[in-house]
């Protein structure tokens, strides 16, 4: 067995009375899709932020690569190739898709500092840009301010983002909120076929979505994860069944 | 071609020939006032590069417009009196020559805006505004008790520093020489604004989150766009001395501050020729209605009211219209 690419080692945070993580560790693999559900509250979007940088564990590690990154700064962890994508758009809403998209090509190229050529007419700048925008689907709106796009656009443009950063794993908050039921078919199609370029750590509310991608599931409530395994396996746990699925069935 | 272009084309247009009709019907002060808005655009300029690209609302940038100005009287005085400017470890004498003059005037505001900006930048919002004030007024109240150099009084310098193959005297050469540098400059901003660095800055304004999310860091993004924003305004600063002919502690003042922000919320925020429209605009009304009567600034605080509750984009925004995602 390979080393996994990303793992997290007893990641504890508490805020005040509430403990948003407690003792969480999981691994994602090369190749595949882990992903994370739970109810509202559970401390997912907490979870992500301490992997992903922004928050810094109570105690615990995170390792990336066999590197230990629980205290990198963010943008660090995305040189590292560690792709976010946002629950809450965070896109430049003024500037074109396309703007948008080459600015994630300029993070991973990592030279900001250049002041006299035109961003637009760089050719390894745009060709890349284009290619991830014709991987999601919005090649015809490249154009378009990214404030004009709907929310599963805007979705699409976050993925978009992140894969022109070329990353060696994805971490995806929630990439089919938003979307009309055809918008997620077509995100899971892609998904799909995504994993073998990079594994995706993925929190995904959308369950038709999540049994069809998922190679292993770890459910967490209030900060814990109380199972972790095969869709299958979960489906049949009876604790997660309680906590969990039970309510929504 | 777009609208904005047609408008800058047409100010552009304007702010040649009126001078040059007043050159053709010798009215030496028309041009003093055309050459007075081609310098103070250039301050401007300078601000909209961290105002309207990085959206860095400083309140400190007299501090640069001031360092140019006391560059260029500093060695202008040294020059002037055939005094040294130091002596030791090496000998270091003034000059009255304007190239060497801005050289001196752009290194040293960079480097003043680079000392401010690597403090105030981290701190944002109100924060930045009121650190970036209080840096003015420091080097405001330096100014003043620094007697080696005028002091409250000021520097005055008796003739204007010289360009190799110009009488910078003569008005309508003087004014030749403040329009080519604000052309620069304008180009300068307009390759900025499109670059990767403009890109990745103007994402900054926008999200810094992404920007930290694709691995770029926004703190040095502002700070490099700092430092060109007070070197222009530092060079806007030493042409405006030596339009004057005179320097004193008022170029540090945090009204001077306003003044170059009032340019550009009057122009319009982020538009390439935002500053030359608000400059333009300014000077008219203080030649106009100064006239009129000294409590003209009513009617401009007015006026800055009504843009800013109206005409969000400024004048530009006006008669061109919402900027387009540039392409």
């Amino acid at each position: 067995m390979t080393e996994p690419v990303l793992a997290t080692f007893g990641l504890t945070k508490i805020f005040g009375a509430v403990c948003a993580s407690s003792d969480v560790s999981l691994t994602l693999n090369q190749g595949e899709i882990h992903a994370i559900i739970g109810p509202n509250g559970a401390g997912k979007s907490t979870l992500i932020s301490q992997i992903c940088g922004g928050l810094k564990p109570d105690s615990g590690r995170v390792e990336f690569l066999g590197r230990d990154i629980t205290t990198m700064p963010l943008r660090q962890r995305a040189r590292l190739g560690l792709a976010r994508t946002f629950q809450v758009s965070a896109l430049a809403m003024d500037d074109t898709v396309l703007q948008n998209a080459i600015l994630g090509n300029l993070g991973a190229r990592g030279k900001p500092f250049d002041f006299f050529s035109s961003a637009l007419k760089q050719k390894d700048l745009r060709k890349t840009a284009m290619l991830a925008l014709e991987r999601v689907g919005l090649a015809d709106h490249i154009f378009t301010r990214t404030s004009e796009l709907s929310h599963g656009q805007r979705r699409q443009l976050e993925v978009a983002v992140a894969l022109t950063l070329r990353p060696k794993a994805f971490v995806m908050d929630e990439p089919m909120a938003g979307m009309g039921a055809d918008g997620s078919r077509g995100m899971t199609t892609f998904l799909d076929g995504l994993r073998d370029e990079a594994p995706i750590l993925l929190v995904e509310h959308d369950m038709d979505a999540v049994f069809a991608l998922a190679d292993r599931l770890s459910v967490l409530v209030y900060g814990q994860i109380i199972a972790t395994g095969t869709v299958d396996e979960i489906r049949n746990d009876p604790d997660v069944r309680t906590a969990y699925l039970g309510d929504a069935a | 071609m777009n609208r904005e272009f047609m408008v800058n084309s047409a100010l552009l247009l304007g702010l040649v020939a009126i001078p040059l009709w007043a050159y053709v019907s010798d009215e030496p002060f028309t041009i003093t006032l055309a050459t007075r808005v081609a310098i103070l655009a250039l301050a401007g300029v300078g601000l909209n590069i961290a105002l309207g690209l990085g959206g860095l609302v400083s309140l400190g940038h007299a501090a640069f417009f001031g360092i140019g100005g006391y560059a260029m009287g500093i060695l202008a005085s040294h020059a002037q009196s055939y005094t040294p400017l130091i002596e030791s470890p090496f000998l270091l004498e003034g000059t009255k020559s304007m190239p060497l003059i801005w050289i001196a005037a752009i290194i040293s505001s960079a480097l003043m805006a680079m000392i401010i900006g690597a403090l105030s930048l981290r701190t944002s919002g109100v924060y930045f505004i009121m650190i970036t004030l209080a840096f003015g007024q420091m080097l405001y109240f330096f100014a003043i008790s620094w007697p080696a150099y005028g002091g409250e009084d000021g520097l005055s310098i008796y003739v204007r520093n010289g360009f190799p193959g110009l009488n910078t005297l003569d008005p309508i050469q003087f004014f030749g020489i403040s329009f080519t540098l604000l052309i620069c400059a304008l180009w300068l901003a307009a390759r900025l604004a499109h670059s990767p660095f403009g890109l990745a800055l103007n994402a900054a304004r926008q999200s810094p989150q992404r920007v930290e999310t694709v691995g770029l860091s926004p703190y040095q993004l502002r700070l490099v766009a700092f430092v060109i924003s007070g070197a222009i305004t530092g060079l806007a600063g030493a042409l405006f001395a030596d339009l004057n002919r005179f320097v004193s502690p008022s170029m540090f003042s945090w009204q001077t501050s306003g003044e170059i922000m009032v340019f550009v919320i009057l122009g319009g925020v982020g538009r390439l020729f935002g500053p030359v429209a608000g400059a333009a605009l300014f000077i008219t009304l203080e030649h106009l209605l100064g006239g009129i009567s000294e409590f003209w600034h009513i009617w401009l605080g007015l006026l800055l009211l009504l843009v800013v509750l109206f005409a969000r984009g400024g004048i530009i925004g006006l008669l061109a219209g919402r900027g387009s995602a540039h392409d």
